[in-house]
């Protein structure tokens, strides 16, 4: 197979080699697994994985026959940055398609719902929604980000020549291999950790190979010091490293199997888990955007950071905090109370630094407020750390025992995940495609501007409809559930509370339609600028040049 | 085993992880390291320095 790598050894030979090696072993794997296989849905999954790197030793092949990728030092690799932008939005849009579909099956129970043919049930679609658009939509967002980013940051092109696009593909390949696992019914049952192990070890690789890359740039930077936006990713990268090792370990039933058990069971495996969880949510989606916010709002407000100092202490203590927050997420379970109490508590001390990092973003600002009237992205920017804001305001309170009592298993709790997943990680996330796009394809911006206001007020208006009626649900549920009459029975039958539901959910999912509709907005408009050929706009960016810039 | 641990936790854990943080508190906040911190602060504005509107649409550029 060696010919396949080098046809002509320019240059990335070696790593073109262990590339294909390691598509090669994917390949007899799956055929192995496909072959005879321990389960017939790792039969059907197999296919997929043996087309999948089937497809992999193409694009090097491609790569190669080209004349060898080119490794030009006086110039930012764009190129990978490019295929995620447009991953990222090709996934949000997927992911933000199944939660309306799956808040419509909650207001429609029998929507989508067949007896005998189990793919598009709820319960198979819900962790495909959360895997879409946190794993897929917000992951890719912070690979293409996090590519730019640090080249720019550090003034040097990106380390490791075709193993940034191997992190590209080998991620997209991950989530095919989950999403399509989800329909077929293969989970672990462990929420936002569902991929069971041969997905989980494929992503470790990648992973790895991500850490490696973004060290290796970090390395041979020309700036003495390490921006404060790659303090972030790099927090995000090494702890959802260590958060995903661990909470997968597991032994296979069959290596050539679907299946596996995991390594802890019991109160250890529900603490690890959200310890996982609450971690998952402090690092990917929040360390990971305020990198985000950290460069993209001072580049598009052309301002530098407000308070850099303040920067420095928001970082650390959202690392020393965050760790010990998890517990909030299992009060009144078999957890020992001291634990619960501990994660309480420094859930409560979250807020502050939390909210340092709100008033860092929004007061980088100052003396440019007007760029809040007159442009949309700032303002969708804007936007997005008041969410974060008012998220990290309401988790604190909702981790205080006597208020989970009553938000738990609730709809407040779906409220307050997308009041930080629509309008945190959402809009910062769509700011930053905004400026990526003109940036990437040198367009001086985007095509209309009308429509990103659009987008900007179609998802604010679906924001406010999905979390103002998750609000009077989640309450009205909790306390449904724990009202009891004269004779101390339950008052209401869960069915009645589910009834209850109904118009709440029938404006959720309407909110969310609407939040779709912007979305796919952007995606024309994203369109129209790749195409090009559009002279005039009202958009404005400043131009990135693609050559490293001059010490 | 855990009695060890979450003494260990509770005592020297403990004083190790607010010695540490008070170690960035002084770090952030020494007036030194103000001037530093101020260009720090410039790196994504100036980073755009080379010639304007260079393309690199021309020729292969496998990222
Ligand atoms: C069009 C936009 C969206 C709609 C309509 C929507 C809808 C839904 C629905 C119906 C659920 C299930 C709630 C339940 O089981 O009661 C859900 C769960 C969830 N969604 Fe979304 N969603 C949207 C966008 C997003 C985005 C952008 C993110 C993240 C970046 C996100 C993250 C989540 C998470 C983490 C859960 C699980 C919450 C939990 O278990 O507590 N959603 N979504
Ligand atoms: C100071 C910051 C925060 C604190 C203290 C906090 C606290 C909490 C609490 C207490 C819960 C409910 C646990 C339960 O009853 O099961 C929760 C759920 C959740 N929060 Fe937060 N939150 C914070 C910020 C955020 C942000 C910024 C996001 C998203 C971008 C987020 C995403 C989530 C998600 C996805 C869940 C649902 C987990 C599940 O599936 O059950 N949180 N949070």
């Amino acid at each position: 197979m060696t010919n396949i790598a080098f046809p002509a050894p320019r240059k990335g030979g070696a790593e073109g080699f262990l590339i294909a090696l390691i598509l090669i072993g994917v390949f007899f794997w799956s055929l192995y697994a496909v072959a005879r296989g321990g389960d017939p849905l790792m039969e059907q999954q197999g296919w997929l994985i043996m087309a999948g790197s089937l497809i992999g030793l193409i694009m090097l092949v491609g790569a190669f026959s080209n004349g060898g990728p080119v490794n030009d030092e006086s110039q930012y690799a764009e190129g990978v940055i490019k295929a995620g932008t447009i991953a990222t939005m090709f996934w949000g849009i997927a992911g933000f398609l199944v939660g309306v579909i799956i808040a419509l099956q909650l207001a429609f129970p029998n929507l989508f719902y067949f007896a005998d043919f189990g793919f598009l049930n709820f319960g198979r679609l819900r962790p495909l929604h959360t895997s879409a658009v946190i794993f897929a939509f917000g992951g890719n967002a912070l690979i293409a980000t996090s590519f730019y980013v640090v080249q720019r940051t550090c003034r040097t092109r990106i380390a490791g020549g075709l193993w940034p696009w191997f992190v590209f593909w080998g991620y997209q390949f991950f989530i095919v291999i989950a999403a399509t696992g989800y329909l077929l019914g293969i989970t672990q049952g462990k929420e936002y950790a569902e991929p069971e192990w041969y997905a989980d070890i494929w992503l470790t690789l990648v992973w790895v190979v991500y850490l490696l890359v973004f060290l290796g740039t970090l390395w041979k930077r020309k700036e003495p010091h390490i921006y404060v936006a790659n303090w972030f990713y790099l927090a995000f990268i090494v702890t959802i490293a260590l958060l995903h090792v661990v909470n997968n370990l597991a032994v296979p039933v069959n290596w050539f199997g679907a299946w596996s058990y995991p390594v802890m069971s019991g109160v250890q495996g529900a603490l690890t888990q959200w310890w996982y969880g609450h971690n998952a949510v402090g690092f990917f989606l929040t360390a990971g955007f305020l990198a985000i916010m950290y460069y993209f709002i001072p580049k598009r407000a052309e301002r530098p950071v407000y308070s850099y100092r303040l920067s420095i202490v928001h970082f650390w203590s959202l690392i020393f905090i965050y760790i010990w927050a998890g517990p909030h997420h299992l009060h009144y379970t078999a957890l020992p109370e001291w634990a619960q109490t501990l994660g309480m508590t420094f859930s409560v001390m979250l807020w502050m630094p939390s909210w340092g990092g709100m008033i860092n973003g929004l007061m980088t600002l100052s003396g440019a407020w007007d760029k809040l009237r007159t442009d949309p992205v700032i303002r969708m920017m804007v936007l997005s750390v008041a969410f974060y804001g008012m998220s990290t305001f309401e988790g604190p309170v909702m981790s205080i025992r006597a208020v989970n009592a009553l938000s738990h298993y609730t709809d407040w709790t779906i409220g307050h995940v997308h009041s930080g997943a629509l309008g945190w990680v959402g809009f910062i996330t769509f700011g930053a495609i905004y400026c990526l796009v003109p940036w990437l394809w040198k367009r001086k911006g985007m095509w209309s501007k009308a429509l990103i206001e659009w987008h900007f007020w179609l998802a604010t208006i679906g924001i406010l409809f999905y979390i103002a009626a998750m609000w009077p649900s989640g309450i009205t549920q909790g306390l449904m559930w724990r009202a009891y009459n004269d004779l101390g029975f339950l008052e209401y039958s869960f069915v009645e509370t589910v009834e209850a539901m109904h118009p709440y959910y029938i404006i959720r999912a309407f909110g969310g339609l609407l939040f779709l509709i912007g979305a796919l907005m952007m995606a024309y408009n994203v369109y129209r600028t790749i195409r090009g050929g559009v002279e005039e706009t009202e958009d404005r960016v400043n131009p990135q040049s693609s050559l490293v810039a001059a010490e | 085993m855990y009695e060890a641990l979450s003494q260990f936790a509770q005592t020297w854990g403990l004083l190790l992880f607010v010695l540490l943080f008070a170690g960035v508190l002084v770090y952030a906040l020494w007036p030194g390291n103000r001037e530093r911190f101020n260009k720090a602060a410039q790196m994504p504005l100036d980073d755009a320095e080379g010639p304007e509107g260079t393309d690199t649409g021309k020729g292969r550029n496998h990222g």
